[in-house]
């Protein structure tokens, strides 16, 4: 199964991308595995230094950046 | 020779200064009844002609510079760094300061990404004094108020502060005063996104909004001041307590900004009425870069990265090297005058 990761300490761009990321998911009737990583300790073990980002199965796919739901549908997609 | 320093004066004048709107917005204003000589006509002048000209000029600038910007994601920047080593390294990362994104809220991220990568403590504090100092908008929006020979001199005593600073902290050797956790974090190479070039317009795209919406305030708030000072405090208040031959100026401009908190587009209306007083250049520079340089909420971030000792050293030094700035340009304010 997809695990996706959204990454970001609580604020309302990360909330944002979540929201998007949940939509996605449910556009492409997929089943994934969706986790809110806000602890910032657990954001520096995954490595990431910039937040809203997104994670799939342990790769950096978005960066610093809320995207909307098509765009993260057809980055999954990929 | 003078063909190119009249193409360069109207860039600087009409393009980046927009000299043409307020001449516009002075007939608009004289046409609709309003006596532009008069201090309340002149303020409005002042608050319309500069609310426009900088929502205009951020658009444009940030655009441009987001979408450099998304070359060099803070993965990629510490990837970079850490096959440097010494000055050179300082030095790197000073410039890459100026083109990485960033915000106070993501300094402790970078600072322990950074760090737990094993970059040396005196290159993460480079990078954290050029940061908020000096980018690419500083550069732009500084040339069309004090033209091009002060935005440069003041881009490069920015990038040497941040050299010379970090150094100094580096020979001081405060490694363990940074916080037990993050010394622990170890090193994790993440590649970054891989972006195309529509992926780029629209992140540049996206930050556009987004700075617009979040500095929206300290623009108006910053313009309102400057048109405060531009219409209603007497010439000769500025230059005694602000002009250029006082020594106090620029220790007073420098407390007075390090507690306030805006971005540099906010301090720009400022500076620039403050300018047109006859306030001394050092003076100036140095309120706006203890503006954006320091500030309360980013020590509160930083403090939860560094113990008290090492963030009283940052502190420190950030504060006196930029009054050595404003001394140096008030003494040498001659070289610069327009």
């Amino acid at each position: 199964m997809m695990n996706l990761k959204v990454i970001g300490t609580g604020c309302e761009d990360c909330d944002r991308l979540y929201e998007n990321t949940k939509q996605a998911i449910a556009q492409l009737g997929i089943e994934a595995e969706l986790e809110k990583v806000e602890d910032l300790m657990e954001i520096v073990k995954l490595g990431v230094m910039t937040a809203p980002s997104l994670m799939k199965d342990g790769k950096l796919i978005i960066s610093g950046q809320v995207v909307s739901t098509d765009k993260i549908v057809k980055l999954l997609q990929k | 020779m003078a063909i190119v320093q009249n193409v360069w004066f109207f860039l600087q004048d009409q393009i980046l200064g927009m000299k043409w709107l307020n001449a516009l917005i002075g007939n608009l204003l004289t046409a609709l009844g309003l006596d532009i000589s008069s201090r309340i006509g002149g303020a409005v002048q002042f608050f319309l002609y500069d609310t426009i000209k900088i929502f205009v000029l951020l658009s444009v600038l940030i655009f441009v510079i987001s979408y450099i910007q998304s070359y060099f994601p803070p993965e990629r920047t510490k990837k970079i760094l850490g096959r440097f080593h010494g000055i050179g390294a300082n030095t790197l990362a000073a410039l890459l300061g100026t083109v990485t994104p960033f915000c106070s809220c993501s300094s402790i991220p970078l600072f322990i990404g950074f760090t737990g990568a094993g970059l040396p403590l005196g290159v993460t504090f480079s990078f954290l004094i050029s940061s908020p100092l000096v980018d690419l908008g500083s550069l732009v929006l500084l040339t069309s108020i004090f033209g091009g020979k002060v935005a440069i001199a003041y881009v490069i005593v920015g990038l040497v502060l941040a050299v010379l600073g970090g150094s100094l902290i580096e020979r001081l050797h405060l490694e363990n005063e940074v916080e037990e956790f993050i010394r622990k974090a170890g090193r994790i190479d993440l590649d970054s996104p891989e972006l195309s070039l529509s992926d780029r317009l629209e992140y540049a795209k996206d930050q556009v909004v987004a700075t617009v919406k979040k500095v929206a305030p300290y623009i108006f708030i910053g313009v309102g001041i400057g048109a405060l000072i531009h219409n209603f405090i007497p010439q000769s208040f500025v230059e005694t307590v602000l002009g250029g031959d006082k020594w106090y100026s620029v220790p007073l401009a420098t407390l007075v900004g390090v507690p306030m908190y805006a971005d540099i587009f906010g301090t720009i209306p400022v500076a620039e009425s403050l300018f047109a007083k006859c306030a001394g250049l050092g003076t100036i520079l140095s309120f706006m870069m203890a503006v954006t340089a320091l500030s309360l909420p980013s020590m509160i971030m930083l403090r939860k990265a560094v113990k008290p000792k090492l963030l009283a050293v940052f502190f420190s030094i950030v504060t006196v090297g930029i009054m050595l700035i404003g001394f140096l340009f008030n003494y040498f304010s001659f070289l610069f005058v327009v």
